[in-house]
């Protein structure tokens, strides 16, 4: 707010209102170019998932296909919105809002920089996972709103999916809070400064595996993306949907992925710092970018390679696998920080 | 051997080496042909839209025989004769109904003076289907647009005759 | 006199999302004005300085157990004028245990426990914790000191319960064929495939 070009074009404005117009200009230096980075990451998507199977992929609309996901952006915003009939209207077009925005309003705790971030939480994790919590209900709504069996199949799937990865998530997150003994995101990144080694990734491997891995059954990420599994379900809980209701399920997904790309990279990669001191002279968030990017490869590229799970076999998974080993993990590495003298 | 096979697993060995091969994979150069700029090879006996062929001197090859409408097991061959001026048999109505067209190729075989050919030419798809009723004038347009591919592609193909 | 709005704003909401789950023709409008009961609910704690206790209201209540009451009640076939038909009749019951309800908690208000100043830690007398303390510190500081056999012992309850869920549902089954993942992963083609040159006319004693 004390901003020279800001106080010259809001000085007008009573000190209220200066307050909220700050607020939203934040807001807007996060999540435009967070839709802009979006609507690229699809395409990046699309890329590498070709170039894994010797295809080219998108390269018709723009240089090397640049604006493929505008193209298709604009295609979805002059389609026809179409209601199924039986459908719960109300219910039917909360659901993709209420997907997107959530899927927006984790952004406000992520920290870009040292002091760079719009909302300094001091329960910045617990937040992130109650936002990501609520996820499953988009996808609920939009199945049982849409009066179909397909989408209804496939909003139980998710619902079940997105409950039992929770619990993974949530132990790891846990493991890794009482290590740094805070709640704060800030502080989690500050705990692993000094470089590359003291990074959480090789001092808790298996945790940022099963974070990973329960970060893609989290967000519908294929081997995990049941939900829509076009083979069975069509598209699961989106297969009634069209036109830019479709279009905002296609961007909440997507910015759901890339917040995990960033959470890993916060939690496990030292968020925005360098991994060598030599290389400071890159600015915070452009590094935040770069792990970004790296985890949203790997993303990519276990979608290419791995297929789909069975259902029982990824419930399996999660409960006789991850859940055992995390449990056992909050302890073991909350017995290493008190032995450590940590907490 | 059971400790191994537990590690096996838990170090996710399966998923790295199959990760490894997909990375292999992102760096080999692409099969994709980027179509309408880039175009696979024909074969010389590549069977495509039809032609009505002449003889270099600009005389109409086909005689009227009507072996090809006999021949062709769709029916898509309509063909009336007259004898023309000079006292020659030539056709005066030649149709194919592309809509019916299997593309067997039976029509070429048949020919005693290769004035039917099927030629190289896929990309000829119309908006309309009254467009696919291909009259003779069409097919001896098309036969002096592709004269030159076909000659080349029946001389290519000839020594396996 | 933003937190003044915010405040009327959740506490508005609240009430009306409170009045919309007992009013609604939908038992899944029901459930999804509960949700939104609870997060008003969050914005209130978060008001008063509780960002601990907001967040885990909404991942474990929004997060977790309203998904499973959404869940039953998606599943369940209702016939929804059936289930108004006895409104009429148990208004008066219903009115009258609310209305005892609301006198209860009045009581209470009036009597001065609803005053934070009145708050007390049992067996110490005073508030012990510190203003600048974060209240998640806060939290556990008084859970795991003062209150630790009655947080070990809710924990008990609810590992009793989930042990009691799962015997009660748990059924042994004779005959039921098992994929056994370790065994189908640990098969290799030497101990599972042999090679038998059959000779003309003899075929193969399996």
């Amino acid at each position: 707010m004390d901003n020279a070009v800001f106080q010259w074009l809001f000085a007008w404005l009573p000190e209220l209102l200066q307050s909220l117009v700050w607020i939203v200009i934040l807001i807007m230096a996060i999540l435009l170019p967070l839709l802009l980075a979006v609507a690229f990451l699809v395409y990046f998507d699309r890329k590498i998932w070709a170039a894994m199977q010797l295809r080219r992929g998108p390269n018709v609309v723009g240089p090397f296909g640049l604006l493929q996901s505008f193209a298709d952006g604009l295609k979805l915003l002059f389609k026809e919105t179409l209601v199924p009939a039986g459908a719960n209207k109300g219910i039917f077009f909360i659901a993709p809002v209420v997907t997107f925005s959530l899927a927006l309003i984790a952004w406000a705790v992520i920290p870009w920089g040292e002091g760079i971030v719009l909302a300094n939480l001091n329960v910045g994790i617990l937040y992130i996972f109650a936002i990501s919590s609520l996820g499953v209900y988009g996808i609920l709504m939009a199945g049982w709103a849409s009066n179909s069996r397909y989408a209804f199949l496939g909003a139980l799937r998710s619902a079940a999916q997105m409950v039992s990865y929770e619990v993974s998530i949530g132990f790891v997150l846990v493991a890794v809070l009482v290590w740094v003994g805070s709640l704060n995101l800030s502080e989690v990144v500050l705990a692993q400064s000094g470089g590359v080694g003291s990074w959480f990734v090789f001092s808790h491997f298996p945790l940022f595996m099963i974070f990973l891995i329960s970060a893609m059954a989290e967000t519908n990420r294929p081997p995990f993306d049941l939900p829509e599994a076009e083979a069975e379900l069509v598209a699961g809980y989106q297969v009634e949907y069209s036109s830019m209701a479709f279009g905002l399920f296609w961007l909440g997904e997507y910015t759901n992925i890339l917040l995990m790309c960033a959470m890993t990279s916060i939690l496990f990669f030292g968020g925005w710092q360098a991994p060598f001191a030599f290389l400071d002279f890159i600015p915070g968030p452009l590094w935040l970018m770069i792990k970004m990017a790296f985890f949203f490869f790997i993303f990519a590229w276990v979608k290419a390679t791995v297929p789909r799970y069975r259902y029982d076999q990824l419930m399996r998974l999660g409960w006789k696998v991850f859940l055992p080993i995390s449990l056992f993990a909050v302890v073991a590495y909350g017995g290493a920080a008190l032995a450590l003298g940590r907490v | 051997m059971k400790i191994f096979r537990i590690l096996k697993s838990f170090l996710l060995l399966e998923f790295a080496k199959a990760h490894w091969l997909t990375l292999k994979y992102f760096f080999k150069p692409k099969v994709t042909l980027n179509y309408p700029y880039e175009k696979g090879r024909l074969s010389p006996r590549f069977r495509g839209e039809h032609a009505l062929r002449r003889y270099p001197n600009g005389e109409e090859r086909c005689i009227a025989c009507k072996l090809c409408e006999a021949i062709c097991p769709a029916q898509a061959i309509t063909i009336e004769a007259e004898e023309r001026a000079d006292g020659s048999r030539r056709t005066t109505r030649y149709d194919i109904d592309m809509t019916k067209c299997i593309y067997c190729g039976f029509c070429e075989e048949a020919c005693p003076v290769d004035a039917i050919v099927e030629g190289p030419n896929f990309e000829y798809s119309t908006e309309t289907r009254e467009e696919l009723m291909y009259d003779k004038e069409k097919l001896m347009a098309n036969g002096d647009r592709w004269e030159s591919e076909i000659a080349k592609r029946l001389a290519d193909d000839a020594p396996y005759r | 006199m933003i937190a003044a709005l915010a405040f009327y704003m959740f506490a508005g909401l609240a009430i009306f999302a409170g009045l919309m789950v007992v009013v609604s023709r939908n038992p899944v409008h029901s459930v999804l004005f509960l949700i939104l009961a609870f997060f008003n609910a969050a914005g209130l704690f978060v008001l008063l300085g509780a960002e601990f206790l907001a967040m885990i209201l909404i991942i474990v209540y929004v997060g977790a157990v309203a998904v499973l009451f959404l869940f039953v009640v998606m599943m369940l076939d209702i016939d929804f004028s059936e289930l108004r038909q006895g409104f009429q009749q148990y208004l008066p019951l219903g009115g009258l245990v609310g209305m005892i309800v609301l006198g209860e908690l009045l009581l209470v208000l009036a009597s001065g426990l609803g005053r934070p100043e009145m708050v007390r830690i049992p067996g110490s007398g005073a508030v012990r914790i510190a203003q600048d303390v974060e209240n998640t510190a806060a939290m556990g500081q008084v859970l795991f000191t003062d209150y630790i056999y009655l947080f070990q012992a809710a924990g008990m309850i609810l590992l009793v319960s989930m042990i009691g869920a799962i015997v009660l549902a748990h059924r042994t089954r004779p005959g039921v064929k098992k994929q056994i993942i370790a065994d189908q992963v640990a098969r290799t083609p030497a101990e599972s495939i042999e090679l038998i040159k059959v000779e003309t006319g003899k075929g193969v004693k399996m």
